[in-house]
């Protein structure tokens, strides 16, 4: 509680959850602000933004909505963004908290796990898969989640590491708990700050990969999504740059908030950190 | 030296399994892939009956059974061959070996210009901590950490080439033009810019921001004291006594980094059409041709790991007391 009054009196946290907060309801009400599908012909095509205030961001080479497009595409971007991001978690703890807690054998192998699958470049693994597998919402969410997991699993190991010998562990073993008990009850809460902000980066890293993946035209073809739209926007960069221009600044707009909410929560729950 | 010699000997025994392990699941996952060679030299030709099929299939050894397949895989990469590419009509290793300076050259300018901006920004943030020029300073980095590199890329592109007219817009270097000596390496410089900073952007937020929290860790160390006690001038305690420690951090980072820096040429090698590994990667999604796009993520382990053996010995050669672990 002392943390959440810390992290709402910091600014930069603060900022990062409100322009949040208006991406995921973005997101949440675009059926409801758009009806319809936003890939759908809606008007002339290149409509430059504010020139009709029905369409205020103007259309593309097909006459698409760009305004509806972007709000629809904050679906996709938020749905992947976060649906990895739980994916690699999960694996990534439960990998982790293994090694950290059993050590042993067990720690070994599985730290040279981690190593075998952190040489592989992130991006051109999950281009691998996708392509592999076929795009669509699932297996991109599944790849960019297996390429991530290995980033938890080290930190959750390391914080496992330096908490399995407190007393509070021994008091738990010698009450005679089970390892599950003890892993998930005892162990976990306390190691929950650093797992919390890391996943805030990692769901930014995951909106910006889902975007680089649907720029290459290897994401869902048939959903609207903002690197889909700077990907059509490209061959028109010469005459109608705002087709590349806007979709990317949502783009940014959303990586940044994410990334501001981070150095937030990073600010209220490590102590250490605090003042500077 | 002995010590950087014990460290090279223990990194490059440690690096073998994490070889064998990266070959083995580059293979499993080029056996997952739909088709083979012989579907796309047929989807090629446009017609193929099911002899032809076979006698393709016999030829390239696909019909032999997974171990016997695993082991011929194993015995060409013993000889260098990462095997052939149909659709390319040239062995994979020579398609690679045509695309591989480019790529690094454009990855060794993203990565010093990186580490020079990132680091002299992390300075003068470390030493401004707290006030307007390190607040500043916070949000650019932030924004540089948040931006995609093919969008900025391609905002990159409206600016100076299709605005300003300053800069090309793609391509390595200016097509039958015939240029020589000053003139070429100019013409090349200037097609690197625009990728190069593109790419860079990322990393230098990254590089600043580590930078700085490193040199506000070893600011109250003993050590940093004694030298401003001995009267050395701000500028020599910050760069030749606290910088130096700050940097074992750097070198970690950075030898991390090579994968997402290849991953990142992806992208920006497409928006500018770089002649590189990465747009050849590309290429290869497109063309669904796996033996290029596993040749290459199997190439890119590979450096990876040298890198970090690299880094290993660089670090040990910086910090005596890393050897010791």
């Amino acid at each position: 509680m002392k943390s959440l009054g810390l992290f709402l009196r910091n600014p930069t946290g603060l900022a990062g959850s409100s322009l949040l907060l208006l991406v995921i309801v973005a997101a949440l009400l675009a059926p409801v602000l758009f009806p319809g599908d936003p890939l759908d012909m809606a008007t002339t095509p290149f409509i430059w933004p504010l020139q009709d205030p029905a369409f205020p961001l103007g259309s593309d080479s097909l006459g698409r909505d760009v305004l509806a497009g972007i709000v629809h595409g904050a679906r996709v971007s938020v749905l992947i963004g976060f649906a990895s991001t739980f994916v690699g978690v999960v694996i990534g703890t439960l990998v982790g908290a293994c090694a950290g807690y059993f050590g042993g054998r067990l720690d070994d192998l599985l730290v040279r796990l981690m190593e075998v699958f952190q040489t592989f470049p992130p991006f051109l693994l999950i281009i691998v898969l996708v392509s592999i597998a076929e795009p669509s919402v699932a297996t991109i969410t599944a790849a960019i989640g297996i390429v991530s997991w290995p980033t938890v699993a080290r930190l959750v190991r390391a914080e496992f590491r330096s908490l399995r010998e407190r007393d509070f562990v021994l008091a738990a073993r010698g009450l005679g708990y089970g390892a599950a008990r003890i892993v998930f009850l005892e162990i976990l809460p306390n190691a929950a700050a650093p797992i919390i902000v890391t996943t805030s980066v990692m769901v930014a890293t995951a909106i910006l990969n889902e975007s680089a993946l649907s720029f290459l035209g290897l994401g869902d073809p048939n959903l609207v999504s903002w690197g889909s739209m700077i990907g059509a926007g490209r061959d028109q960069l010469r005459t109608a740059w705002y087709l590349v221009a806007l979709p990317g600044a949502a783009l940014v707009i959303t990586v940044l908030s994410l990334n501001l909410f981070g150095d937030g929560l990073n600010d209220a729950l490590n102590p250490r950190a605090r003042g500077r | 030296m002995a010590r950087v010699l014990r460290t090279l000997r223990r990194t490059a025994w440690q690096a073998i399994p994490t070889v064998i392990a990266v070959v083995v699941i580059d293979f499993f996952l080029l056996r997952l892939a739909p088709g083979d060679a012989a579907d796309a030299l047929a989807a090629e030709s446009g017609s193929a009956t099911e002899e032809t099929m076979a006698a393709l299939r016999a030829h390239f050894g696909l019909d032999q059974p997974a171990f016997v397949q695993f082991l011929s895989y194993i015995g060409n990469l013993l000889h260098f061959s990462l095997g052939f590419s149909p659709l390319y009509n040239m062995p994979v290793s020579r398609l690679i070996g045509e695309r591989l300076p480019g790529t690094l050259l454009l990855m060794a300018t993203a990565l010093s210009l990186a580490l020079l901006i990132g680091i002299s920004a992390g300075v003068v943030m470390s030493m401004f901590a707290g006030r307007l020029t390190d607040r500043v300073l916070s949000v650019i980095a932030l924004l540089f950490y948040s931006v995609p590199g093919f969008w900025i890329g391609l905002m990159l592109i409206v600016l100076f080439s299709v605005r300003l007219g300053w800069l090309p817009s793609g391509g390595a270097e200016t097509i039958g033009a015939g240029l020589t000596g000053w003139p070429w390496l100019l013409d090349r410089a200037r097609h690197l810019i625009l990728p190069a900073v593109s790419l860079a952007l990322f990393f230098i937020a990254i590089y600043a921001r580590l930078v700085r929290a490193s040199m506000l860790e070893v600011r109250d160390q003993d050590y940093v004291r004694t030298a401003t006690a001995k009267g050395l001038s701000r500028t020599a305690v910050t760069l030749r006594h606290m910088l130096w420690n700050a940097l074992l951090p750097v070198t970690t980072v950075a030898g991390m980094h090579v994968g997402a820096i290849l991953g990142g040429a992806v992208v920006v090698e497409t928006v500018f059409s770089w002649p590189g590994l990465g747009r050849l990667a590309f290429e290869a999604v497109l063309k669904r041709d796996f033996s290029v796009l596993l040749g290459i993520l199997l190439l890119s382990s590979l450096l990876v790991i040298a890198v970090n053996v690299l880094v290993d010995l660089l670090q040990a050669w910086l910090d005596p007391r890393i050897a010791l672990r």
